[in-house]
């Protein structure tokens, strides 16, 4: 052999890697992102035959359609009932649109006087630069309010699905051991990445007063943020800050804080009392009175309930 | 501005508060919490119905700093305040009655879940009730259907897993169509506050603009309101998801949900669009046909079932279709009916739900017709509030029933051509409500059965579960009132309709 290096030197140079990467010997993930297999409960020899015989049972009463004529005459009405229904709707919506005013019409009855204050004192009044940020968090608030509480309810139902107890957890099939572990590509894109999606998401809530943006909208990119750290570095990690009882109480604080501050303004409003908040100079980053607090608290809301979701559907621990 | 104009912003308020805060707190407090606010709320809710029954005038609440076309705001009156009180009494002695059954079948960690359902839910029922602005409304039917979902579905097994999936659908298609409703008719009048809608309305009919928009839009409205509160084609949903959810759930969702939609159906008859209006159209007569067929076609189910509770369920089936009925008369007698029904049933459909549970509760857990053969005796009182409920249902004098079947006959009799399908269709109902609540009634006052002669069953007595005894003894008690002492409720309703819009 004329070989100036060693095989074990040899192993460690570039152009061998790249020869074996060529052949495919190696996989390149190897010992990178780490696949548990799934370990299968074997059920008894008995249980197995029940579930049989409940199967064939239930596929015979269900789908046994040469005997069954209801389900089959269920059925073909079903086809033709619900082909002429949509029909019958698609003509009544067709022709229920065909008739209402064309759209961007100087004359429309949606150009009215609600629109043209909005428009003309909206600033003035609200504070705020973003008309459409004045009209939701200080005009029309209410609906609002009841929006954020919407997201706040999905939350709770979609836990009230896919809450498992501790015990009930491990009796079924645990599918987060098949998930990859440390994936070097997306730990070093998250590591770059996601202190800046969510600084700018903190962003886009922080000036939805003066630009475009708003809680909604900030609050979805932060909850994008943390679902992409979530995916880098497993729930080990984000559950050292964020866990069932922090979205609890990040909620609560958030729409507490929201509530408490829309009675004071519904409660002075009303009664026509002056409000002591001062609108500041439009165009500031503190101005427009309170829609810059809604906004944020919009925004936890929102990353909240984005990032629960995820968790949830990936069982987390809520 | 008097103090007693603050208290429904501050009962909605309170109540959409207590629902993040149940979030925090144990299961103990939650409930706790959940008793107190329902009182204080219904509390409050009585204070402004004196109130407005004294001045015997709708106030107008703004909700910010700015005036109606721009900001929104609630407005309440004798009628209003009437349902908000009488919708937290029914809550409370529905959460109270059910207690037991609830921590038997939600899970613990679960537990302070359902209570925020129920603090969004109330607070949602009060919105539908007091506002005052079409898509206010809309936002907190969201709300209403997303907890109506989960409390059907917190007690989990496969059954109301499946029924919360037929309620989500049909409840969302429901809201699809009401939202798209609220879409037609905002682009051809360009507002979303309720008066402000109707004036344009009347200026639309006046001048025959837009003729063809409106009319697609109230369909879609009543359609969508129809769907959610279950009218006869549409109730597919419901005997699953009030016949396996926990009781209290059931009897809340039969009494309450179904209401507010039926409330704001009234609002957008009475104040968005305008009765004049409304009772002109064609859209009553299909209403009619479609409450008539469900007074039928819902006992005829209901006759057929054999599981008590989905037997109460498709009952409530029939009794929807009684006040469509109402509304399709197209009087204001009709209205009026049609509300002492909602608050008649109200009252009558949860206490049958939560005696029912008290009745399979001593037959070991069986819901069969067929095996509840003594239950009466093993718990009297459920068995005596059973029978009220269902003599009411059935519409015997003395209880509230019979005075909706006589306030629907009396309107009727005004009418003429829709006289004498209501009339018949009010017998054959009566009839056959009588079949089958008599059958159960008479079944858990019979002898046990030789074949389940064997088994051991558990007596109650009424001092072992105080708390649901007091419920029972309260509904009993309301619904003998109503039937005895109708003419204030009914007088309450006639005033609050005239100054409704």
């Amino acid at each position: 052999m004329s070989r100036k290096l060693s095989q074990k030197e040899y192993e460690k140079t570039f152009s061998y890697r790249f020869s074996v990467w060529l052949k495919g010997d190696k996989d390149p993930y190897m010992d990178r992102v780490e696949m548990k297999p799934q370990i299968l409960k074997e059920e008894p020899e008995e249980v197995k035959k029940q579930h049989h015989i409940d199967e064939l049972k239930e596929k015979h009463r269900a789908y046994d359609l040469e005997h069954n004529l209801e389900i089959k005459r269920f059925g073909k009405l079903y086809v033709v009932f619900s082909v002429v229904f949509c029909l019958f709707l698609v003509g009544v919506l067709l022709l229920g649109v065909s008739d209402l005013p064309s759209f961007g019409e100087k004359d429309n009855p949606v150009n009215n006087e609600v629109a043209e204050r909005y428009i003309e004192n909206g600033m003035e009044e609200t504070g705020a630069v973003n008309i459409v940020t004045g009209m939701i968090l200080d005009y029309r608030a209410f609906d609002t309010l009841g929006e954020s509480h919407v997201l706040f309810i999905a939350t709770c139902t979609v836990l009230i699905l896919l809450r498992k107890d501790k015990k009930k957890r491990e009796d079924e099939e645990d599918d987060r051991l098949h998930e990859p572990k440390n994936d070097v590509i997306l730990q070093t894109a998250a590591r770059f990445l996601v202190p800046l999606i969510i600084i700018f998401g903190v962003y886009i809530i922080l000036c939805g007063h003066l630009g475009p943006g708003g809680g909604f909208s900030g609050g979805a990119v932060i909850g994008a943020g943390l679902i992409m750290y979530l995916n880098a570095f497993g729930f080990e990690k984000t559950e050292k800050f964020f866990r069932a009882s922090t979205y609890k109480w990040m909620s609560f604080g958030a729409l507490a804080c929201y509530s408490l501050a829309k009675t004071y303004s519904f409660y002075t409003g009303a009664n026509h009392i002056k409000s002591v908040i001062p609108l500041g100079i439009p165009g500031n980053i503190l101005s427009s009175g309170l829609i810059l607090l809604l906004n944020i608290c919009v925004g936890i809301v929102v990353s909240g309930t984005m990032y629960a979701f995820y968790c949830m559907f990936r069982k987390g621990d809520f | 501005m008097d103090f007693v104009q603050n208290f429904p912003f501050f009962s909605i308020i309170l109540s959409l508060f207590s629902g993040p805060f149940s979030a925090i707190l144990e299961k103990k407090w939650a409930k706790r919490v959940n008793y107190f606010i329902l009182f204080v709320i219904g509390a409050m809710s009585a204070m402004v119905f004196a109130y407005t029954l004294e001045t015997r005038q709708a106030y107008v609440y703004i909700m910010g700093h700015f005036p109606a076309p721009w900001g929104n705001e609630i407005r309440f009156g004798i009628l209003e305040a009437f349902m908000a009180t009488f919708f937290c009494v029914i809550m409370l002695l529905c959460m109270v009655g059910g207690e037991r059954e609830r921590a038997l079948e939600v899970e613990d960690t679960k537990q302070n879940l359902y209570y925020i359902m129920v603090n969004l839910l109330l607070c949602s029922l009060l919105a539908l009730i007091y506002t005052n602005d079409l898509f206010t409304a809309y936002v907190f039917v969201e709300i209403n259907t997303i907890s109506a979902c989960g409390l059907i579905m917190i007690r989990q097994n496969g059954r109301t897993i499946e029924a919360a999936t037929r309620y989500m659908i049909m409840s969302l298609l429901g809201s699809g169509l009401l939202l798209l409703g609220i879409c037609f008719l905002y682009s051809i009048t360009g507002h979303l506050l309720m008066s402000n809608i109707q004036v344009a309305v009347h200026g639309l009919m006046a001048s025959g603009l837009y003729q063809r928009p409106l009319m697609v839009a109230i369909c879609l409205m009543a359609v969508g309101l129809a769907i959610k509160s279950a009218l006869f084609p549409f109730h597919t949903w419901l005997p699953d998801a009030y016949g396996y959810s926990t009781v209290s759930s059931a009897a809340i969702l039969s009494s309450l949900v179904s209401k507010g939609y039926i409330f704001l159906l009234v609002k957008i008859f009475y104040r968005v669009i305008g009765s004049d209006i409304i009772f002109n159209s064609k859209v009553i007569h299909i209403l009619f046909i479609f409450g008539i067929a469900g007074m039928i076609m819902g006992s005829i189910d209901a006759i057929r079932e054999n599981d008590i509770r989905r037997m109460i369920a498709y009952s409530s089936v029939a009794q929807i279709g009684y006040i469509y009925m109402g509304f399709g008369l197209g009087t204001t007698e009709g209205v009026i009916a049609s509300i002492y029904h909602v608050l008649s049933h109200a009252a009558t459909k949860s206490l049958l739900f939560i005696t029912a549970a008290g009745l399979t509760d001593c037959t070991n857990g069986k819901r069969n017709i067929h095996e509840i053969n003594g239950a009466g005796y093993r718990n009297k009182l459920a068995g005596v509030a059973f029978t009220v409920g269902a003599l009411s249902m059935v519409g015997v004098p003395m209880f509230s029933g019979f005075i909706s079947k006589l306030l629907f006959s009396k309107a009727a009799v005004g009418h003429t051509i829709k006289m004498l399908p209501t009339l018949i269709a009010l017998a054959i109902s009566t009839i056959l409500n009588a079949l089958y609540f008599m059958k159960t009634v008479i079944r858990i006052y019979s002898p046990i059965k030789d074949e389940n002669a064997g088994e051991e069953y558990t007596c109650v007595k009424f001092y072992e579960q105080p708390l649901k005894s007091v419920a029972y003894i309260l509904f009993i008690v309301l619904n003998v009132v109503m039937g005895l002492n109708s003419e204030p409720i009914i007088d309450c309703i006639r005033r609050g309709l005239e100054i409704f819009s």
